[in-house]
């Protein structure tokens, strides 16, 4: 662990050229660093997922987390940004791996980057972590407890498109992170996952918690489960570790 | 899990924000993880007037019995006021 950091909120070139807002933790010395895109969760670009970011800034790695919703509503607070960004529909698929790549390019031409670089996303953003890393050339990809990955979303909810067809083209290996008591995605569904990444010949590996469901890390939510938690940091840890920091 | 579903509505009148009072033009009503209150999912309301910038909002994160009792509860007081007062 590194601990000593530094982290600001900058400019990056996301989808389509346009400027977006983003917040970046880097380690201090002279690296090589591996780099990890941080995808904030639906309720947005906020103080909790910051503070993931600068995690991962402590234990050596830099970290940049995109603003989602920067172009909904920019300058906005994350919660009104987050509620606009709702109301206009979400972010589509086709505008967050763009954004993901844009903030993965930051992190590659940055001083001390050793070029190798990683998503991990929470909560939506597991979806989105997938479907990035299937879409983009990274180098290891975590997904903490996406829904909508295997199977499609409940009836009556507006259609975020299961991803898992885009498996074959998986550019990286992939850690899953799940709570038994979670309902979306359930045990079963992640099992189904890992079956097609098997069959696919994809390098994955799946961990699922006991008593822990949905979001099990949010230290500010009732849904933290602490020993869940800790040990799919210390999964997190030997995962980048194996993959990023070369 | 993000149910992502959003209900949207136009509406007219007031609410009451950080800045003050304002005029209201929209609302989202939707069942999804709450910023602030204790529960992992909530109903939640957000009146709105995006002709104002997102921080016109007013928003409500409601455990689902409370949703439920709002939503009785605004419908006794329409049934109890006087006829002809209701527009």
């Amino acid at each position: 662990m590194k601990e000593a950091l530094t982290a600001e909120t900058i400019s990056i070139t996301g989808h389509r050229g346009d400027q977006i807002e983003a917040y970046l933790a880097r380690p201090h010395g002279p690296g090589p660093f591996g780099g990890v895109v941080v995808i904030h969760h639906m309720p947005g670009y906020d103080s909790a997922t910051k503070e993931i970011t600068r995690k991962f800034a402590a234990y050596g790695y830099a970290a940049l987390m995109p603003n989602l919703y920067h172009r909904d509503a920019p300058g906005a607070s994350p919660d009104d940004a987050a509620a606009t960004a709702r109301a206009k529909g979400g972010v589509p698929d086709e505008r967050l791996v763009g954004d993901v790549g844009g903030a993965a390019g930051h992190l590659r031409r940055l001083d001390g980057s050793n070029g190798m670089v990683g998503v991990i996303g929470y909560c939506s953003g597991g979806r989105q972590s997938f479907l990035a890393a299937c879409s983009l050339q990274l180098d290891a990809a975590v997904d903490c407890y996406g829904a909508a990955v295997m199977n499609p979303m409940p009836p009556g909810a507006p259609q975020r498109a299961p991803v898992i067809d885009l498996a074959k083209d998986l550019s990286c290996p992939l850690l899953g992170l799940f709570g038994a008591d979670d309902k979306f995605p359930a045990p079963e569904e992640t099992a189904e996952i890992a079956k097609v990444l098997t069959n696919l010949g994809k390098p994955h590996e799946f961990h699922t918690f006991e008593n822990a469901g949905h979001a099990f890390f949010a230290v500010d939510r009732p849904a933290y489960r602490v020993e869940a938690a800790n040990e799919g940091w210390e999964k997190i840890w030997d995962f980048y570790g194996r993959y990023l920091a070369g | 899990m993000c149910t992502y579903r959003t209900e949207q509505i136009e509406i007219s009148g007031s609410g009451k924000g950080a800045s003050g009072w304002f005029p209201l033009s929209d609302a989202s009503v939707y069942f999804d993880h709450p910023v602030h209150a204790m529960a992992e999912h909530t109903l939640n309301i957000d009146f709105r007037n995006p002709a104002k910038g997102p921080s016109a909002r007013v928003a409500v994160e409601l455990t689902t019995a409370s949703a439920r009792e709002l939503a009785r509860a605004i419908e006794a007081a329409l049934a109890s006021a006087p006829a002809g007062l209701l527009e």
